[in-house]
């Protein structure tokens, strides 16, 4: 009971620390934007810890930290084979095919009105619908290898970054075209010196979103069928085991891989548009 | 000396199909702009002067009449750049520096790299930015954007400068100044330059004619030929002979119940 | 609106022809292999035919799987087992629950960020950290975790949509809550009002187009979130179900009729909330 006891004074300590810290005047400086959901984050971790030892809360219902680590720790290269089977062969490949061909299919719909007003409202209409669905039957298709995960991370990824890729191309304005007129520019020089950078910060975007949905799609696509290794493989496996501190291993592996991911598409994004307002800052 | 025509309208005509009905935007125009010259384009909203100039410039057909540039169709001079056009936002690309924005047309054009930092450098100077060729867009106040834009028209040696409202964002300090910069760079250049304007004073101070213009339907009311010397320092906007001529323009747009 | 009626129906129809050729393509092996164990020749009628009326086809014509959706449907009682209706209600009604906890919840968590300088610091950061990582992986684990304790069937699931709508609202209604410019705010400082004022008269009406874009996705991602939970633990009921089932049985005309009938659960829900913003924004102005 003390534990828990520590855990509330705990919480309470660092509510109030952030509270003075938000509140004091050097709040904007960057080293405490960053400080405060830093103490945010640990104390839930903290809390997280006491509570669950100081109410003794079974195992199979949450493990503390301190045992996923441990957990993590001894089962490195299991959840390393893991990481490459979901994600850099699923995920990435899917991802790479996915973008690439849906900025293709963006150049040609934006050339060509007509397959922009037919297309466009058809491809937002496939970007609500539960993607996720086609993982039975591409499962059938492609076998229970990557090759079936990485197709479903393809046809998640693909209608949201169309969208976005159409819109980019779309931007640039009426009088950067007309400027290009008065040039007598053809159209594949429009196209890469106005249409292309002017695209960017939109391409940037899809981008980003669609790291988060490859390593979603990847994962849930295993729930499906797999071959005895990936993460969706053992999150499935170690629920029915309930061996839950491997779930949250393999847990925060994912959220690693799915924030590194995101984070090195924010890097490129700030190198390639960096002179875009939203850049500057 | 005879005056060589360098565009020339002859009953131009420019109807819009709208969803209200049809907008004459431009009806039987009838115009001769020759070498040299500096012609101001001034009157209300829908006169049809930015619309004239989007014609001679190729960036709209007329619906009847003609016209001609250097003695070509409007398609044929464009595609020989004949002229450089100038925007009333500079729209410059924020992703190139000055110096590479300037560079754009000549990178279109073919212009070898050596020909083209040597031209940027060239036209820098003109505009009197030279120490800005590094810099973003983006680090450069309004007036000073304007002023790359205008380098960026120079850069590949057109005869013909068609200017739309350049300095209609800025405010009026820095205005004097860059019409006084528009001068001198028109008296050095010695190109000819059709400039489409609201203010009544910016028309008389910088034009040798002054086109005035009146809406529906868009037609020429009045051509004044300008009495003033060719050099003018910035206060002979308090002669009398200045005042003169803007009381006819202000005379010309009333008639025509342009404030309607 | 009419200017794309007629692109998109070409589009559509498009691709209703590639489907088709595409369920010729896709079941013409198994149909030449039956045929060469009977000794049998394919005339091109006898293949199309054939492809497009297996029982087991890799892939399913357009017809099959609505004369299955039809079956299931319309010819089966509600309360039927094998009725898609009655499968579609249960996921429906965790979606709806989850969607209705997870936006509520995200409202409120918006206000007390906009609001208070220290959950903004803090949480707001983490909410949108949150969005990269693959929550949808732990679904399993909240249902089976759930189970243990107690709590099943309608509440696991309806925990799971709660959450995937959660933080989309969150940050949307952020966005939105802090739409108002500088001058707004200012006009209403100079009136006096009290930050519960400026929050209703203000704020909250700014925040209606940003709200109704996180709605959109926030019921798009609960649905998924209903069909997901109800993969693991070999569950029987809902459309994951059906999907989880079909796919376990290799019955592709069941796996792809659950499949479109989630499609148009979807998209009728989006529709739902589309009407609601159209009429709301149209009200207040804003459409």
């Amino acid at each position: 009971m003390t534990l828990v006891f520590l855990a509330l004074l705990l919480w309470a300590t660092a509510w109030f620390v952030n509270v003075k810290l938000a509140d004091s005047a050097q709040a904007q400086r960057r080293s405490i934007r960053l400080l405060v959901p830093t103490i945010f984050g640990l104390t839930i971790i903290l809390v997280w810890e006491l509570t669950v030892r100081g109410l003794g809360v079974p195992l199979v219902i949450l493990p503390p930290p301190s045992l996923v680590v441990q957990t993590a720790s001894e089962n490195l290269p299991i959840l390393w084979k893991d990481f490459v089977q979901t994600f850099l062969k699923g995920a990435l490949r899917g991802y790479v095919i996915g973008c690439a061909s849906a900025i293709l299919v963006a150049i040609l719909v934006e050339r060509y009105s007509f397959l922009q007003r037919g297309l466009l409202p058809v491809a937002s209409f496939m970007a609500a619908l539960p993607i996720i669905g086609t993982a039975p039957i591409l499962v059938m298709w492609f076998g229970f290898d990557w090759h079936s995960k990485a197709a479903v991370v393809v046809v998640m990824v693909f209608f949201p970054m169309l969208i976005n890729a159409v819109a980019g191309l779309r931007e640039s304005s009426l009088i950067q075209q007309d400027l290009m007129r008065t040039y007598a520019a053809n159209a594949w020089q429009t196209f890469f010196k106005l249409k292309l950078p002017v695209a960017m910060p939109f391409i940037f975007n899809g981008l980003k979103i669609s790291t988060t949905l490859a390593l979603i799609g990847a994962i849930v696509a295993e729930f499906f069928g797999s071959p005895i290794v990936g993460m969706g493989f053992r999150i499935s496996t170690s629920v029915g085991q309930l061996a839950l501190d491997m779930v949250w291993a393999e847990i925060v592996v994912a959220a690693l891989a799915g924030s590194l991911f995101y984070g090195v598409m924010a890097l490129l994004e700030k190198g390639v548009t960096f002179w875009h307002p939203s850049q500057r800052g | 000396m005879t005056a060589q025509s360098v565009i020339s309208a002859s009953n131009l005509s420019l109807t819009f199909e709208t969803a209200d009905g049809p907008v004459h935007a431009l009806k039987d125009i009838n115009l001769e702009i020759n070498k040299g010259e500096f012609v101001s384009f001034i009157g209300p909203s829908g006169c049809g002067k930015t619309t004239f100039l989007r014609v001679a410039a190729d960036l709209e057909h007329p619906t009847a009449g003609q016209i001609t540039v250097n003695g070509m169709s409007p398609e044929e001079a464009r595609k020989r750049r004949a002229y450089g056009y100038v925007f009333q936002a500079a729209g410059l690309y924020p992703w190139r520096t000055i110096g590479k924005n300037i560079r754009l047309p000549l990178e279109i054009m073919g212009v070898s790299k050596s020909e083209q930092a040597e031209r940027v450098k060239r036209v820098l100077k003109l505009v009197d930015l030279q120490d800005f060729e590094k810099k973003f867009p983006w680090q450069l106040s309004g007036g000073m954007q304007q002023r790359a834009s205008i380098a960026r028209a120079l850069a590949f040696d057109a005869d013909i400068l068609l200017m739309d409202e350049p300095f209609g964002a800025l405010d009026e300090i820095v205005r004097d100044h860059l019409n006084e910069q528009l001068l001198d760079l028109w008296k050095e250049t010695q190109k000819t330059i059709c400039f489409v304007t609201h203010s009544i004073p910016e028309a008389v101070y910088l034009s040798t004619k002054i086109v005035v213009m009146s809406p529906r339907p868009g037609r020429v009311s009045d051509v004044i030929d300008s009495t003033l010397p060719r050099e003018r320092p910035l206060d002979i906007r308090e002669s009398p002979e200045f005042i003169a001529i803007a009381h006819r323009v202000r005379e010309g747009l009333r008639a025509e119940h342009s404030y309607d | 609106m009419r200017k794309a009626l007629i692109p998109v129906l070409t589009v559509v129809a498009a691709l209703v022809v590639i489907w088709y050729g595409a369920a010729v393509a896709l079941n013409s092996a198994w149909a030449y292999n039956k045929a060469g164990r009977a000794n049998i020749e394919l005339t091109f009628s006898d293949l199309v035919k054939d492809t497009l009326s297996q029982e087991k086809p890799r892939l399913p014509a357009p017809h099959q799987v609505g004369i299955e959706i039809w079956k299931t449907t319309v010819q089966k009682k509600i309360t039927s087992k094998r009725s898609l209706v009655y499968h579609g209600w249960i996921t429906l009604s965790s979606t709806l629950l989850g969607f209705a906890i997870g936006t509520s919840m995200g409202i409120l968590l918006a206000v007390g960020i906009v609001h208070n300088r220290a959950m903004d610091m803090s949480v707001m950061p983490w909410a949108i950290a949150s969005q990269t990582i693959p929550i949808l992986a732990i679904a399993p684990m909240i249902i089976v975790v759930l189970n243990s304790i107690g709590i099943q069937g309608l509440l696991p699931k309806a925990i799971i949509s709660a959450y995937l709508s959660f933080f989309p609202v969150v940050v949307g209604m952020v966005k939105g809550l802090r739409s108002p410019d500088r001058m707004e705010l200012d006009l209403l400082k100079t009136y006096n009002a009290t930050r519960s004022e400026t929050f209703w008269k203000l704020r909250l009406p700014s925040s209606m187009p940003y709200l109704f874009a996180s709605l959109k996705i926030g019921i798009a991602a609960s649905l998924v979130g209903a069909i997901v939970g109800e993969l693991p633990t070999g569950a029987v009921q809902g459309l994951g179900a059906r999907l989880l089932a079909g796919s376990y049985y290799g019955q592709t005309i069941q796996i792809w009729s659950a499949l479109l009938s989630a499609a148009v659960l979807a998209a009728l829900l989006v529709a739902i909330i589309n009407l609601l913003q159209q009429v709301t924004l149209k009200r207040m102005g804003m459409a």
